[in-house]
């Protein structure tokens, strides 16, 4: 350890805090008030829209100068997909998914 | 009480399957520079955000001042500031809960808040509860057994992580078969695709989720038709 007991359990407060903060900002900006309409219904359109943001967020690292870079996550999210919209099954689609990602990250590419 | 912890049990097991080598590998990590698994709890337990808890091992390397830790905290975890949104009215009828549910409003656990299925007979107090829960009580249990028995794994688990990408993935696909409308999806996917772009891929996040925010305030008339009819009237 670099820094002392104190200065790590500063980092750790400061971090804690800081992230509770955001986490908790929507709560306290409409606290004890109506939540206006429009903020109702950004709450009912924002969970798609972020979710394929979270989607993209995980597939921020594709690069494409070689082919390792980008196949096998494009492969394995588009197995995942078929495999969801087919069976419907959540288990299925994840494992489906994780283990050709698996398997083209450590046997193929 | 049995039936709600085996459907949080349930509905969380992608995060437990996508945590295991994200979280031994903290393990590991905060060992190397010379914490250990009490530390590597701790910061499990109160920050409870797996990005800004690899970058704070960097920050454990000394050097950084608090302003600084501050700055990056706020900025790379940005993106929480919208997920409250969706469940303001709902947390507040939990009562004292709220606090717990807000604290662990990570990506995940908003995922499966997003994403909550359970039948009439379980208390949608307790299954939220217990589904936030369980990710934490993954997180610091798989990040303190990465601290103590890390280097012991004998398996390769690279690419286990993708278990992350695959339930967001499953999740977008569940939301847009029930939607009536798919706009926001598309908006948030050129919105993103866009940013990543111009801004690159360690920072476009923050600037996505603002360009998409305004672009579904500016087309509600187009995506909630009936509703923006009905306040009209």
């Amino acid at each position: 350890m670099v820094l002392s007991t104190t200065q790590s359990i500063l980092i750790i407060a400061v971090c804690a805090l800081c992230t509770f903060a955001e986490r908790a900002l929507p709560f306290l900006l409409f606290r004890g008030k109506e939540v206006p309409e429009i903020v109702r219904y950004l709450g009912r359109v924002l969970p798609m829209a972020i979710m394929a943001t979270l989607v993209m967020y995980c597939l921020k690292g594709i690069t494409f100068s070689s082919a390792a870079g980008f196949a096998p996550p494009l492969i394995a999210s588009a197995l995942t997909a078929l495999l969801h919209i087919w069976k419907r099954n959540t288990m299925l689609s994840i494992f489906g998914g994780t283990v050709c990602y698996m398997l083209l990250v450590q046997v193929v590419f | 009480m049995v039936k709600t912890l085996r459907y949080a049990v349930k509905h969380s097991f992608p995060i437990f399957i996508s945590f295991i080598p994200v979280g031994l590998a903290y393990g590991v990590l905060m060992q190397n520079v010379g914490y250990n698994f009490l530390w590597t709890g701790a910061c499990s337990l109160f920050v409870m955000a797996g990005s800004l808890q690899y970058l704070m091992v960097s920050f454990f390397a000394g050097g950084v001042s608090l302003a600084t830790v501050a700055i990056m905290a706020l900025l790379l975890n940005s993106r929480h500031i919208f997920y409250g949104l969706s469940f303001i009215e709902k947390f507040r009828s939990f009562g004292f809960w709220k606090y717990f549910l807000i604290y662990s409003l990570t990506d995940e656990n908003y995922s499966l808040h997003c994403s909550h299925d359970f039948d009439d007979d379980i208390d949608e107090k307790w299954a939220y509860v217990l589904t936030a829960l369980m990710p934490i009580l993954y997180w610091v249990v798989l990040s303190i057994l990465g601290a103590l028995i890390g280097t012991l794994i004998p398996f390769d688990t690279t690419g286990i992580d993708f278990a992350l990408t695959a339930l967001f993935i499953v999740i977008l696909i569940e939301q847009m078969s029930s939607a009536d409308n798919r706009l926001p999806a598309l908006l948030a996917f050129i919105s993103s695709i866009v940013c990543l772009i111009f801004f690159g891929p360690s920072n476009f996040i923050l600037p996505s989720l603002v360009i998409t925010v305004a672009l579904l305030t500016i087309l509600r008339s187009r995506i909630e038709p009936q509703n923006t009819k009905k306040e009209e009237n």
